[in-house]
């Protein structure tokens, strides 16, 4: 039997690799799209890109400086060419505004500022989160079920480009309890409003989807069982309920972190944390469509590898997904 | 009638979020009406003046009365979701259900498209896309927001028709001889109604909500008062004068309570899930 043919066949017998390898493929295809999008990003806009961003006001100079910025200057495949080589040497090409930088290099120093308070601000979401839903299926109809209940509902409604100004009006300003834009961004201290701004908004989303999984779980035969054979509420809650219900939690988190790459931006800014998103909109103020161009692509490159690798981990530990059965 | 009536009643918390978005949707109608001045009309005499008075909101940075704003920015935003989530579910809802329908390598790489569409977090591609217009109108805001808002609604939809192709009434439509316009106007489509109208409802709240961030930041239409233009202005002037913030942040978060709230009260009511009670 030839190689490839055999391996094959083995992968058709382990469900799990098998489900790996297809989250995989299906990921690199994603990328690659999202790729072949970014660089056609400025052809979707209707109209010649030089005149949409600049206006028809413009002088010759800046439409030539624009026009060489946007690769406008040259056919589309050697533009192509170009981008491809400015992916494979790691530089993802030069800004615009000033040539010695690389997008790279501005990216590698934002990245640290958005991936911390992300990971911080998911932290948050899950400390609340799991001790106010487990405190719910605990006691279903209680005050706790209710301030959890009302606590998903308004979390969720917040909106955060609110919630980011009040909690500086009043912890900031007010108190100077934590830093404010102007103080260092790198001390963790400098973490905590920002992480609160967003992880309120997540932990009542987490509360809300597993308040509903643990109460969906709580009607399955097993519950039964383990309640018929004497086992109390919270006996049967720690040892039977917990794990199926906690291990999606897995997924959304990551999920979330993922999406907070891009999704911090206005907190960023609100903040003046200088992460990915503040970086983004420094340089859509000026219009270096190279940097736009590298921190759309880091921030949706990043979003499918988190994906990624948080479906392969999830794989790896339910063993509800081992058996071939299972296996979509 | 009367049964649909008790069920109504058994959610408080859905007949509250109805008739808050009606209030909020009769504001926003009557709002040019009902606002005491005009949301341009500068008076720099009396800038920031605080809530009360002659001003019942109190004023902004340049006098100008910050009610007056608020109903006009409210009803800009309003139109803006409306028209971008019936953009949305059109396009999203047909293009879904027609890959479902159809099925093979249309199918698959619909879904691929997808994919790659919803690998771009939060607002960023929006974001890029307004980057590319030198003064962002309201079509413009629009376009791009919808250029991006109907890939859920697709998903939902072609995951729908998947299953709905395989049931017997759309076989037996298919052996009667009916084409595939038939089948998605009269099978498909109306039995993805219920599904579509509730994530609508959820969906115009993260419209709002975008929206709103755009304005925010700037990159929305250039106008003062859209609701993320006064939250902006309220940031600017948060050590001074606080007020300028509070009423339009209350409004963008009532009316995305609302959503979800009337969301919630449909999804119960067109998809019960078992009561959840412990033996």
């Amino acid at each position: 039997m030839p190689q490839a043919s055999r391996s094959f066949a083995t992968l058709q017998r382990r469900p799990l690799a098998n489900r790996i390898a297809r989250r995989a493929t299906g990921a690199v295809v994603a990328m690659c799209g999202v790729l072949l999008l970014v660089f056609a990003l400025k052809h979707l806009v209707p109209g010649d890109p030089v005149d949409a961003m600049l206006g028809d006001q413009a002088q010759a100079v800046d439409r030539a400086a624009m026009q060489h910025c946007l690769g406008l200057d040259q056919s589309v495949p050697q533009a192509l060419a170009a981008f491809a080589a400015s992916l494979f040497n790691g530089t993802l090409g030069h800004s615009c505004r000033d040539p010695q930088t690389t997008v790279a290099s501005l990216i590698g120093r934002a990245f640290p500022f958005t991936f911390s308070l992300a990971l911080a601000a998911v932290s948050f979401a899950l400390a609340v989160a799991v001790p106010l839903a487990l405190l719910s299926a605990w006691r279903p109809q209680s005050w706790w079920d209710a301030a959890a209940s009302v606590f998903a509902v308004l979390g969720l409604a917040v909106p955060s480009l609110w919630l980011g100004p009040l909690l500086l009006r009043w912890f900031y300003v007010q108190w100077h309890w934590f830093p404010g834009p102007a103080d260092d961004p790198s001390t963790a201290a400098a973490l905590v409003l920002p992480a609160l701004t967003l992880g309120i908004h997540m932990a009542a989303l987490l509360t809300r989807l597993l308040r509903a999984s643990l109460f969906d779980l709580t009607n399955e035969d097993f519950m039964r069982t383990a309640i018929a054979k004497g086992l109390s509420r919270s006996q049967a809650l720690r040892r039977h309920l917990l794990r199926p219900a906690l291990l999606p939690m897995i997924t959304m988190a990551g999920m979330q972190v993922a999406g907070l790459l891009g999704g911090a931006i206005v907190t960023e800014r609100v903040f003046g944390r200088p992460g990915l998103g503040t970086l983004l909109l420094d340089a859509l103020a000026v219009r270096d469509w190279k940097v736009i161009e590298g921190a759309v692509l880091v921030m949706a490159l990043s979003y499918l590898a988190i994906n990624l690798l948080v479906d392969v981990t999830y794989t790896l530990v339910d063993p509800r997904l081992r058996s071939p059965a299972a296996a979509p | 009638m009367t049964h649909t009536r008790a069920r109504w009643w058994q959610h408080p918390a859905g007949v509250v979020g109805v008739g808050l978005l009606c209030t909020y949707v009769a504001l926003a109608v009557l709002g040019p009406w009902l606002a005491p001045a005009s949301p341009t009309a500068l008076n720099l005499g009396r800038a920031l003046a605080p809530p009360g008075g002659a001003a019942l909101l109190g004023t902004d940075e340049n006098g100008i009365d910050l009610l007056s704003m608020l109903l006009h920015g409210m009803r800009l935003s309003l139109w803006i979701a409306t028209c971008t989530t019936i953009i949305s579910v059109l396009v999203g809802a047909t293009l879904g259900a027609w890959v479902g329908l159809r099925g093979g390598w249309l199918d698959e790489g619909a879904m691929r498209v997808v994919d790659v569409l919803l690998a771009f977090p939060g607002i960023i591609l929006n974001l890029a896309l307004v980057a590319l217009m030198a003064r962002p109108g309201v079509p413009h805001l629009i376009f791009a927001l919808s250029l991006t808002g109907w890939v859920s609604y697709a998903r939902v939809a072609r995951g729908e028709a998947l299953a709905l192709r395989q049931k017997e009434f759309v076989l037996a439509s298919r052996l009667a001889g009916a084409g595939e316009a038939w089948l998605l106007g009269r099978h498909i489509l109306p039995n993805l109604m219920s599904t579509l109208v509730v994530q609508a409802t959820y969906g115009f709240a993260s419209v709002m909500l975008a929206e709103a961030s755009l304005s925010f930041l700037g990159l929305g239409p250039q106008l003062p008062y859209t609701l993320g233009a006064l939250l902006a202005q309220g940031t600017t002037y948060l050590w001074s004068s606080s007020h300028i913030s509070v009423a339009p942040g209350l409004t963008l978060g009532v009316i995305v309570l609302a959503c979800n709230l009337t969301g919630d009260v449909l999804r119960d009511h067109w998809q019960p899930r078992r009561p959840s009670r412990l033996a």
